[in-house]
C-alpha cells in the first residue's frame, strides 16, 4: 500500500518535471530556431544553416529602416512611461490611502482595461481617435498605450503603497513635515522602488503591446512589433532570415527590460501577494 | 458512544535526531511517555520544540533515531498514517467548512458510517461548549473558539497522542488562563497521551505531569514541575525556571551538599545541585526567596521597587555593583539601604564557569 | 446645558469641504481625478461611442442593420464558434496542467528562475511567438525533424497555418500566464492547512480534493475568466500561424476585416462589440457557477 502510494507520487512528479522539461525545451526551440535563422546563410531541409553570417542584420536595418523604427518605439514607450507615471502614481496613492464612496466603481473602471483584452475595445478605441484626427499619428499611438497602462501602474502600485505604514506619513507630519517635505523626504524614497518596477513593466508591455498599436498606427508610427507582424504576414517578400534579425532584434529589446524588471519584482505577487506563515 | 483515547501503553523516542542543513536542530532526544501522561516541552523560541513536535507529527521526517508506538515503529509513517491528533499554533482550521465539517474531518477521512460521525462530532462540540455555533464557519467565531474547534478536531479521532503547538500563544491572558484549565480537562477526560508545546513555563508548571526543558536541541532535564521548580538541574534551567538571580561567586567552605560561598563583599549558604569542583560556584535564588532581613548577609540599596498587590518586588544593587531581585512584605522606597538574605535551601549552586 | 443651547446645530455651519473630507473626498483623493478622467475619455466614451456607431450602419437599413447582418451570414456568425472552439479547450488545457505544476513549484528553491523562465513567452508577445513557432513548428522545422529522427513519425506532421498551430502558440502564450496566476494563489493557501488535513488522516489526493481544490475554486474562477478573455481576442497568430480564411478565421479577424479592410467602422464597431458580449456572457456564467463555491479567507484562523 505504502510502495504504491510512494510510486504513484514518484510518477506524478515525474510527469510534472517531464512536462516542464518539454515546454522550456520547445520555447528554447522556438527562439533558438528564430535566432539561428537570422544569422544563417542559406537554410533549407537541413538541421542547421549552410553557413553563418551577420548579413541579415545590416540587410533588415536599411530594409525596414529599423533606425526608424526603434527611435519610434522608444518614443513611443518613454511618453507612455512618463504619461503613466504622472498619472497613475497619484491615482495609485489616493487609492491605497482613501477610502469613500464609489471607490468599487472606480476600481471597476480601472480594472476594465486590464481584463478586456486589447482587440476588442482597439476598434472603438480607433474610431474615437480619428474622430479626433490622431488616428495614424504618433500622439494617437501614445494615447492608445497609455490607456492600458495607466491602470496596469495603478495595480501594481496600490498594494505597495498599502503596505507602508500609514503611520510612518503621520510621524513625519507630527515631526512638522509640510506636504512638500514629506513629499521629498518620506514618500518618494519609500515609492522609489515601487514605481519603478511598475515603469519597467510598463516598458515591457508598451514594447510588446501589438493589438492596440496595429489599430491606431499609421505609416510612421508603426513600433517594431507592428512592423515584425507586417513582415511576418507579408512573408515571400523577403528572405525569411532578414525577418529573423529584425525578431531577434526585437526580443533581446524586450528581454531585457524584462530582466530588469524581474530584479526588482516577483512577478507572482503582482497578482496576489504570496502569503506564507512562518513558524 | 464516548470519545476516549486507543489503548496503548507507551510511546517512545529513541535517539531521535534532526539536522537542518549541517545543523543540529535536535541531539539525540530519548523519551518514553506513558497513556494517559501529559508532557510538556519547555524552552526559549529557537531551542528546537517546535522541530521535535514536528518530527512526532511526522510533517518533517528524522535524520536519525526512530519513534516507537509499544512494538511499532512509527518514525517512517507518512503524518496521515500515524494517527496523532494536532492542534497548531494557528489554529488551521480549514476556512471553507462549517466547524461541525472541521470537526468531522478526520472521522470522514477514516470513512465511519455517517451516524457514528455525526454523534461523535456532536459530543466532541458539547466537549468544547460550542454545540450552537457548529453551523458557523471559522471566520465567524472568535479566537477562543477556534482554539476550541482546533482541539474537538484533534481528539475526535481519539488518537493515543495529542501533540499541541503553542496553542495558548494567540489568546489574551484572561483566555489564556481558562484554556489552560479546558486543555487539562479534555486531556483528563479522553485519557491521551499530551505532549504540549511552549515557552511558558506557568502554562508548562500548571499543565503537565512531567516537564522536557530543550535548549539548543538538547534535553536539559526532564522532571515533574515540582523536581523543576525547586531543583532545576542546570544553571541555564534555573535560570528558564524563573531564578532571575544568578550570581558567580566563589566556594569558602564544603559540609556535604551544603557550602558557603563569597559573592561580592558577602558571604551565604547555599546547597549545591551538582558537584563543584572548583573554586567558581554559581549561586542561583528566586527573587521570591530572597528578602530583607535586619541579619541578612547582603548589603545593598534599592535601586527601584514595584508594588504587586500584597507585596512588594524590587531591584537593589550591592557596594560591589550586583544587581540583586528581591521580594518585600514592607514598602521599599528607592535609595534606601538594605540588607538582603535567602534561606541556605533555597540558594542553589551550580559549578562555575560553563554560564 | 447653557452649551448646547448656544451651539448652533452642527451641520449647517461645517463647510462643504469639511463634510467631504468626513466621507473620505480630500485634495488627496483628488490626486485620483486626472487618471480617472483618462481611462473614462480613452476607454468608457470610446465604448459607448462604438455601440453608438455600430447603431449607426454605414450602409443604412435601420440601427440593427449590422448586428442582423452579422447574424445572418454564417461566414461571419460562425467565428464566434470557431473562437470558442479555439479559446475554451486552450483555457482548459493551460489551467489544467497550471495546477499541478503549481502545487509542485510552491515548495520548490528555484521557483524564481522557473517563473522567470516561464514568464518570456508573455514578455515576447504573440507575434514573434508565431515567426518562431513558423520555424520550429514548420515542415522542415526541428520537431517535425526531431520526431522523424525517433521515427515517431514518417512524414513531417502539419502544426503550421492551420488549427494546431494556433492552439499551441495560444498554449506556449497562455499557459505561463495561468500559471503565474495559480501559483499565486495557490501559494496564498496556508501549508499549515494541509499539515492539520494530514495529521487527520487524508493522503494527498484527499487533501486535495477537500482542501486545496475548494480553497482555489474561486481563484480558478477567476483565472479560467482572465485566460479565456485573452484566449477569445486572439488575432495575430490566428493571422500568422493558422488559416485564416478558414478552421482559425476568429473573429477579431471578423472585426479586423470589416474596419481595415471594408473601412466600415461601423460594423467593425459592431463586431468587437458581439466579441465584447461574447466575452461578458462566458465571465458571468463562469463567475455565477463559482459564486457557489467558497470564497473568503485562505488561512486557517489568526496568523
Amino acid at each position: 500500500m505504502t510502495f504504491n502510494n510512494e510510486m504513484g507520487a514518484r510518477l506524478w512528479r515525474l510527469a510534472i518535471w517531464v512536462f516542464i522539461g518539454f515546454f522550456i525545451i520547445n520555447l528554447v526551440g522556438i527562439i533558438a530556431a528564430v535566432v539561428v535563422d537570422s544569422f544563417g546563410t542559406s537554410w533549407f531541409n537541413s538541421w542547421l544553416p549552410g553557413g553563418f553570417t551577420t548579413g541579415w542584420y545590416r540587410q533588415a536595418w536599411s530594409e525596414f529602416q529599423l533606425g526608424g523604427v526603434l527611435l519610434v518605439t522608444f518614443e513611443v514607450a518613454g511618453a507612455v512611461l512618463l504619461g503613466s507615471a504622472l498619472l497613475g502614481v497619484p491615482a495609485a496613492y489616493a487609492l491605497a490611502r482613501r477610502d469613500f464612496p464609489g471607490k468599487r466603481f472606480v476600481m471597476l473602471i480601472f480594472v476594465l482595461p486590464l481584463i478586456i483584452p486589447p482587440f476588442t475595445y482597439g476598434i472603438p478605441l480607433a474610431s474615437v481617435l480619428y474622430q479626433f484626427g490622431l488616428g495614424g499619428t504618433l500622439t494617437g499611438v501614445i494615447l492608445a498605450n497609455l490607456m492600458p497602462s495607466v491602470p496596469f501602474v495603478i495595480f501594481i502600485l496600490v498594494p505597495f503603497i498599502e503596505q507602508i505604514d500609514p503611520r510612518v506619513e503621520a510621524a513625519a507630519r507630527v515631526f512638522g513635515a509640510g506636504t512638500w517635505a514629506l513629499l521629498r523626504t518620506v514618500m518618494v524614497p519609500l515609492l522609489v522602488p515601487g514605481i519603478l518596477a511598475a515603469l519597467l513593466l510598463v516598458l515591457v508591455r508598451t514594447i510588446g503591446m501589438f493589438e492596440l498599436t496595429f489599430l491606431t498606427a499609421g505609416p510612421g508610427s508603426q513600433t517594431l512589433v507592428v512592423e515584425l507582424y507586417y513582415s511576418v504576414f507579408a512573408a515571400g517578400m523577403r528572405a525569411s532570415q532578414s525577418i529573423d534579425a529584425m525578431a531577434v532584434i526585437y526580443m533581446a529589446t524586450s528581454l531585457i527590460c524584462l530582466v530588469i524588471a524581474l530584479r526588482f519584482v516577483d512577478p507572482t505577487q503582482i497578482v496576489g501577494r504570496a502569503k506564507r506563515t512562518t513558524h | 458512544m464516548t470519545i476516549s483515547a486507543k489503548n496503548f501503553r507507551e510511546l517512545r523516542l529513541e535517539g531521535m535526531r534532526r539536522d537542518f542543513g549541517g545543523m543540529n536542530a535536535l541531539k539525540d532526544i530519548s523519551l518514553t511517555v506513558r497513556r494517559g501522561e501529559f508532557i510538556a516541552l519547555l524552552g526559549p523560541s529557537g531551542c528546537g520544540k517546535s522541530t521535535a513536535l514536528n518530527c512526532l507529527a511526522g510533517l518533517l521526517p528524522l535524520t536519525g533515531g526512530s519513534i516507537w508506538l509499544d512494538e511499532t515503529r512509527i518514525d517512517h509513517l507518512k503524518p496521515e498514517e500515524r494517527g496523532f491528533g494536532m492542534v497548531f499554533q494557528n489554529y488551521a482550521l480549514f476556512p471553507h467548512m462549517s466547524l461541525r465539517k472541521n470537526i468531522g474531518f478526520g472521522l470522514r477521512m477514516q470513512k465511519l458510517p455517517r451516524e457514528v460521525i455525526d454523534a461523535k462530532v456532536e459530543e466532541a462540540l458539547a466537549l468544547v461548549r460550542l454545540t450552537k455555533q457548529a453551523d458557523k464557519l471559522p471566520g465567524q467565531i472568535s479566537g477562543g473558539q477556534q482554539q476550541r474547534v482546533a482541539i474537538a478536531r484533534a481528539i475526535v479521532v481519539e488518537p493515543p497522542l495529542v501533540l499541541m503547538d503553542e496553542p495558548l500563544s494567540n489568546l489574551d491572558a484572561k483566555l489564556r488562563l481558562e484554556m489552560r484549565a479546558e486543555i487539562r480537562r479534555i486531556h483528563n477526560m479522553i485519557g491521551c497521551s499530551t505532549i504540549y508545546v511552549t515557552h511558558d513555563q506557568d502554562e508548562a508548571l500548571s499543565l503537565a505531569d512531567r516537564i522536557v526543558v530543550l535548549r539548543d536541541g538538547e534535553m536539559r532535564q526532564v522532571g515533574t514541575p515540582h523536581e523543576l521548580y525547586a531543583r532545576p538541574a542546570h544553571a541555564d534551567v534555573a535560570e528558564f525556571m524563573g531564578y532571575r538571580n544568578i550570581l558567580k561567586a566563589q566556594a569558602q567552605s564544603h559540609d556535604g551538599a551544603r557550602l558557603r560561598m563569597r559573592v561580592g563583599g558577602a558571604e551565604i549558604a547555599g546547597c549545591a545541585i551538582e558537584a563543584t569542583p572548583g573554586r567558581d560556584v554559581i549561586a542561583a535564588m528566586r527573587p521570591e526567596d530572597l528578602t530583607p532581613s535586619e541579619h541578612g548577609p547582603i548589603a545593598a540599596s534599592v535601586i527601584s521597587a514595584e508594588y504587586r498587590g500584597r507585596d512588594f518586588y524590587g531591584l537593589a544593587r550591592t557596594p560591589e555593583g550586583l544587581d540583586l531581585w528581591f521580594r518585600s512584605d514592607i514598602a521599599v522606597r528607592p535609595g534606601e539601604a538594605l540588607r538582603l538574605g535567602a534561606p541556605a535551601e533555597r540558594v542553589l549552586v551550580y559549578a562555575g564557569g560553563a554560564a | 446645558m447653557q452649551n448646547m443651547v448656544l451651539t448652533p446645530p452642527v451641520p449647517e455651519r461645517v463647510r462643504l469641504s469639511q463634510r467631504l473630507a468626513r466621507r473620505g473626498f480630500d485634495v488627496t483623493t483628488l490626486l485620483l481625478l486626472p487618471a480617472l478622467l483618462f481611462v473614462m475619455v480613452l476607454f468608457v466614451y470610446p465604448a459607448i461611442y462604438g455601440l453608438w456607431l455600430s447603431l449607426h450602419p454605414m450602409n443604412g437599413g435601420g440601427w440593427l442593420a449590422n448586428y442582423t447582418a452579422f447574424f445572418s451570414d454564417p461566414y461571419t456568425y460562425d467565428t464566434i464558434f470557431t473562437t470558442l472552439k479555439l479559446a475554451i479547450p486552450v483555457t482548459l488545457v493551460n489551467l489544467l496542467i497550471s495546477v499541478p505544476i503549481a502545487l509542485r513549484v510552491r515548495h520548490m528553491r528555484y521557483q524564481r528562475m522557473l517563473t522567470t523562465i516561464l514568464i518570456i513567452p508573455v514578455t515576447l508577445g504573440t507575434v514573434l511567438t508565431a515567426q518562431g513557432m513558423l520555424n520550429y513548428l514548420g515542415p522542415l522545422g526541428w520537431f517535425n525533424r526531431v520526431l522523424m529522427l525517433l521515427g515517431i513519425i514518417h512524414d513531417p506532421v502539419r502544426l503550421v497555418h492551420d488549427f494546431t498551430g494556433v492552439f499551441l502558440s495560444q498554449i506556449v502564450g497562455g499557459f505561463p500566464f495561468c500559471f503565474m496566476l495559480v501559483l499565486s494563489y495557490v501559494t496564498g493557501i496556508d501549508p499549515s492547512l494541509e499539515s492539520a488535513a494530514a495529521m487527520l488522516g487524508a493522503g494527498p489526493f484527499a487533501r486535495f480534493r477537500h482542501i486545496i481544490l475548494p480553497l482555489l475554486g474561486a481563484g480558478l474562477a477567476i483565472t479560467f475568466c482572465l485566460a479565456f478573455v485573452q484566449a477569445f481576442a486572439v488575432f495575430p497568430s490566428a493571422v500568422l500561424l493558422g488559416a485564416p480564411s478558414g478552421p482559425t478565421r476568429v473573429i477579431a479577424i471578423a472585426a479586423f476585416h470589416a474596419a481595415y479592410e471594408e473601412y466600415d467602422y461601423s460594423m467593425g464597431s459592431a463586431v468587437a462589440i458581439i466579441m465584447g458580449a461574447v466575452q461578458i456572457i462566458v465571465v458571468m456564467l463562469v463567475m455565477k457557477a463559482s459564486s457557489l463555491l467558497y470564497r473568503g479567507p485562505v488561512a486557517g484562523g489568526k496568523g
